[in-house]
């Protein structure tokens, strides 16, 4: 099973779920799909570390072929070409790499040529492998990083994807290799807004999904209270808890440190399989 | 000359856009004949790179010189390329800039951003 797991937004603890439910399913993959920065690597601390690159193709102009028709410049729905005085400028950090400016070339004056955007990382640590993408900085699109992630899951029986925040292209990528998506929600107002967008989303692929409540406290929680008003199924919550937090932020994985959490994590993995395999 | 400044409204009495990229419009104005023209910005709505369409209309329309409070690198790139100088906006007021042109006193832009672009799309 392929289990994605999302937020509308940063520090919602997707990362701290995912890590943790991978790190309690044994021989499992974790994949961390959160290229502009991800961290999953910080906490397994991988081992036997091997590292391809991910490239993109771009266009190459050759200028003693170009005439200066511009179609290529008009096509280009991201600006990523210009005319200027007397030849054609590629700006390569704007450019998606369609490939159209090459398709529509009537001179054959573009050809491709190979840019590497990042790369992925693969290890293991213990019986967990672990993957992670890297896109580097200032780099247009990390798509086609998660394209490449993606090749390799399915070869474990239990996979656990760690998105990109939000509820852009970027995690409708991810979202769509996954069986099931767990969405995590801090007990806010922001929190519940951006549940609320990324329960639009995954509702809208066609996903199952359930909802994981983080730094729960007494009180009222508005992530609860939306997902009974939706009929969202909530599949387990982790308290606010000084000790969780400090485990997480000296990059330990709680399930390897504390019985408790151990059971907190397996038991979220129990709900979770019940409800992909039901 | 042939100037241009980003403005905020199809008016002279209007004031200088903070934008230049996503301006709504463009006055273009010759020095010599006291002549202004204005263009609405086909960039503005762009979904990236509007600076360097922006500044492909501005260097098609064969301008000498662009007014304006900020500027980025790409767009930047693009009109030194093709020779169009860049100055520095004093004010919001799209008259206080062309008389200061005029006069001389307005200086070249010097720090050139390095794009406010949204690496989040």
């Amino acid at each position: 099973m392929k289990i994605a797991v999302l937020s509308g937004k940063g520090g919602t603890g997707k990362t701290l779920v995912s890590v943790n439910l991978a790190a309690v399913a044994k021989d499992s993959m974790y994949v961390d799909c959160d290229v502009e920065e991800p961290n999953g690597h910080l906490f397994f601390k991988p081992e036997e570390v091997k590292t391809r690159q991910v490239a993109v193709e771009i266009p190459l102009v050759d200028p003693d072929k170009c005439t200066g028709c511009r179609v290529c410049v008009d096509f280009c729905n991201f600006n990523a070409l210009a005319w200027i005085g007397g030849e054609l400028k590629v700006f390569d950090e704007i450019c998606h790499s369609c490939g159209g400016c090459i398709v529509l070339c009537p001179e054959d004056a573009l050809a491709k040529k190979e840019k590497v955007i990042g790369q992925v990382q693969r290890g293991v640590s213990e019986d967990v492998t672990v993957l992670t993408g890297m896109l580097n900085t200032g780099e247009a699109s990390g798509i086609p990083i998660i394209k490449d992630l993606l090749k390799d899951i399915g070869e474990k029986e239990q996979t656990f994807i760690d998105c990109p925040p939000g509820s852009a292209c970027i995690v409708m990528e991810t979202v769509a290799a996954a069986d099931y998506c767990i969405l995590v929600a801090e007990p806010t107002l922001f929190g519940v807004h951006n549940l609320h967008m990324v329960w639009e989303l995954v509702k809208l692929m066609g996903k199952p999904c359930g909802v994981v409540l983080n730094k729960c406290l007494e009180g009222e929680n508005p992530a609860e209270k939306f997902c009974a008003e939706k009929g969202i199924e909530i599949i387990g919550s982790i308290p606010f808890d000084s000790e969780l937090g400090l485990l997480n932020s000296n990059a330990l994985i709680a399930v390897r440190e504390n019985a408790k959490y151990e059971k907190l994590f397996r038991d979220l993995l129990l709900r979770v399989t019940r409800e992909v395999r039901p | 000359m042939k100037i241009v400044i980003p403005v905020d409204e199809k008016s002279i009495e209007s004031t200088v856009c903070q934008s230049f990229g996503r301006t709504p419009y463009y006055l273009f104005y010759d020095t010599e004949g006291g002549t202004s023209e204005f263009q609405d910005n086909s960039a503005a709505a762009s979904q990236g790179g509007a600076g360097i369409k922006a500044a492909q209309l501005i260097v098609d329309e064969k301008t000498d010189a662009l007014l304006t409070p900020r500027c980025g690198e790409n767009a930047a790139q693009v009109l030194r390329g093709a020779g169009v100088k860049i100055y520095k906006t004093m004010n919001n007021s799209i008259k206080d800039n062309i008389e200061a042109f005029k006069e001389g006193k307005l200086s070249e832009l010097k720090e050139i951003h390095p794009g406010l672009h949204n690496h989040r799309g």
